[in-house]
């Protein structure tokens, strides 16, 4: 079995499923976290998650390999997501769920300082999920994971300018909810 | 140029995007007090928005099997698929030749019968 991601890869690209497999394997938590932040629930990420999964699997003949396995992924998921959102917005069935624990954390160093990120890390994470889908979606591609704006258009079927704009409207509305100036503090206040 | 008109610009220019904004925008921010004190604001967010990337949530359980599950099916459907293509390719092919060899054996006969006419 291959080590390296892009081995793996080739050998999956020929036909080697134990390969497939161990992509999946290594990437899957990845996928679930990325499909979680653009759902915002446990049931919805596993369906995406596992919609990702089948799509990668029919269409990893067309990876080109340019890019990363894992940005190709996060394309997908992200694509999966879109369509999967779409049609949950017409069932309009919202749910609140407990929160997911978190594998991998990078405590500080103080505990104050421990107290301090983690208290910003949980009100981050629940702003973000506050925020209209359409809203999440783009700021969690562009600002979390990274991806170009053209990415995002194409794979949530919007326009670049569309994804620009609800872009700026997700980092204003976390802006101001997370780090707000003095002047919308003391509005607030009032 | 007021405030108003540039605050869209004033996330880009956190992330270090200067390219993308109009110069006389970042010529707003760069004397203005308030829009810098936004600016901090947003790069602060932009860092923190950064750090969840970092994160990996713990799937519940099971959810690996069940992907795992899902190719499999996914992957027998599939060579069932290229069997039955298989085949029918084989039986398509069977049945040309077989369409040919008739068809071949008609102009065979047709042309003896002519030859047996004029000889005849």
């Amino acid at each position: 079995m291959p080590e390296d991601v892009s081995d793996l890869v080739a050998a999956a690209k020929d036909g080697d499923r134990s390969a497939f497999d161990e992509l999946v394997r290594r990437t899957y938590a990845e996928t679930y976290t990325l499909a979680y932040r653009m759902t915002g629930n446990d049931d919805d990420a596993r369906d995406v998650t596992q919609e990702a999964y089948l799509r990668a699997f029919r269409g990893l003949k067309r990876f080109r390999g340019d890019a990363r396995f894992t940005t190709w992924m996060y394309r997908i998921t992200a694509n999966c997501a879109a369509t999967h959102m779409g049609k949950r917005r017409k069932h309009r069935h919202e749910e609140l769920d407990e929160s997911v624990p978190l594998a991998d954390e990078h405590p500080a160093s103080s505990p104050e300082l421990r107290m301090e990120v983690t208290d910003l890390r949980a009100r981050l994470v629940e702003a973000v999920e506050q925020l209209p889908p359409k809203l999440r979606s783009v700021v969690v591609l562009r600002d979390v994971y990274d991806l170009p704006h053209e990415a995002i258009a194409a794979e949530l079927g919007i326009s670049e300018s569309a994804a620009k704009v609800r872009l700026h409207r997700a980092r204003r509305r976390l802006r101001e909810d997370l780090y707000p100036l003095p002047s919308e503090e003391s509005a607030r206040a009032v | 140029m007021r405030c108003e008109q540039v605050v869209d610009d004033l996330a880009d220019l956190a992330a270090g995007h200067t390219e993308v904004v109009a110069p006389d925008h970042v010529a707003h921010v760069e004397h203005c007090l308030r829009c810098q004190a936004e600016m901090v604001q947003y790069r602060k967010l932009l860092r923190a928005l950064r750090t969840l990337r970092t994160e990996v949530l713990e799937p519940s359980p099971g959810l690996l099997a069940d992907v795992l599950a899902g190719i499999e099916e996914e992957a027998e459907r599939h060579a069932i698929a290229g069997l039955l293509r298989g085949r029918r390719v084989a039986y398509l092919g069977g049945l040309a030749a077989a369409t040919a060899a008739a068809g071949g054996a008609i102009v065979l006969a047709n042309h003896a019968r002519r030859r047996v006419k004029l000889a005849g």
